[in-house]
């Protein structure tokens, strides 16, 4: 199934988009997809223990399960204010 | 109603969220006190000098998390009524990045929740800001976002009734 990858600030940077496909197998978690962006873009990889999720626009945990078509955001530490 | 949480790209008006958040409710007089934070854009930042702050933010979710910190505040303080919104875009120093406006019959209710408001919008907000500075630039970054971290919602309450 196909998910789409959502990335902002540095990690946006990193990839050098902010918006990608991203082919999982059935059964995957938000941990898989963010797995699979650190393969395809190795840069990514050292901000593991400090990014957040979300599933369609809702704060996610790295295990909750994804489905086809969802648009999964990954945030690194936020700045506002 | 839902002018009371925002994102923009234009200047922020904080007399028009102070005037929202104290007609709700009714303009008899149910408030006695009005607070309104501004959050500005300091022009000195870790011995830089700033030029500007790009922000960015997850809009959709930054909208959320906005109803969700004003739904914990006047869980607090029940009597306070609340707007927030956030800038995005290019902002020079002294500009405003974000209003929040607390409305409540009496004043400590209202400075608390104001503060809480802002202490979670640093922990929670789907925003980020860009520092351009003399020399380069950088991505500041505060907080790893987690609503569902007790520890940090604990934090804020305590610094808004210090």
């Amino acid at each position: 199934m196909r998910v789409t990858i959502r990335l902002f600030a540095r990690l946006r940077d990193l990839v050098g988009a902010g918006e990608l496909a991203c082919d999982v197998p059935a059964g995957a978690r938000v941990s898989d997809v963010w797995r699979s962006l650190a393969e395809r873009h190795p840069g990514v990889a050292p901000h593991a223990s400090s990014v957040s999720a979300a599933i369609n626009a809702d704060f996610a945990r790295m295990d909750a399960p994804v489905a086809d078509g969802d648009e999964v955001a990954f945030l690194p530490p936020v700045s506002g204010g | 109603m839902d002018d009371l949480v925002g994102m923009t790209a234009e200047p922020l008006d904080p007399a028009r969220v102070a005037a929202l958040v104290a007609a709700v409710g009714g303009t008899d007089g149910a408030h006695g006190a009005v607070v309104t934070f501004l959050g500005t854009v300091r022009a000195e930042n870790a011995g830089r000098r700033v030029r500007h702050l790009d922000y960015e933010a997850f809009e959709p979710l930054a909208l959320r998390t906005f109803r969700l910190i004003l739904d914990e505040a006047t869980e607090r303080w029940p009597a306070v009524r609340m707007g927030l919104r956030h800038r995005t875009g290019r902002l020079q120093p002294g500009e405003a990045s974000v209003v929040i406006a607390a409305a409540s019959p009496h004043r400590a209710d209202a400075f608390a929740a104001c503060r809480y408001a802002i202490e979670r919008v640093k922990q929670i907000a789907p925003i980020w800001k860009r520092e351009f500075f003399e020399g380069g630039d950088v991505w500041i970054e505060g907080a790893t976002t987690d609503p569902h971290d007790r520890a940090a919602r604990e934090q804020a309450y305590r610094r808004a009734c210090v």
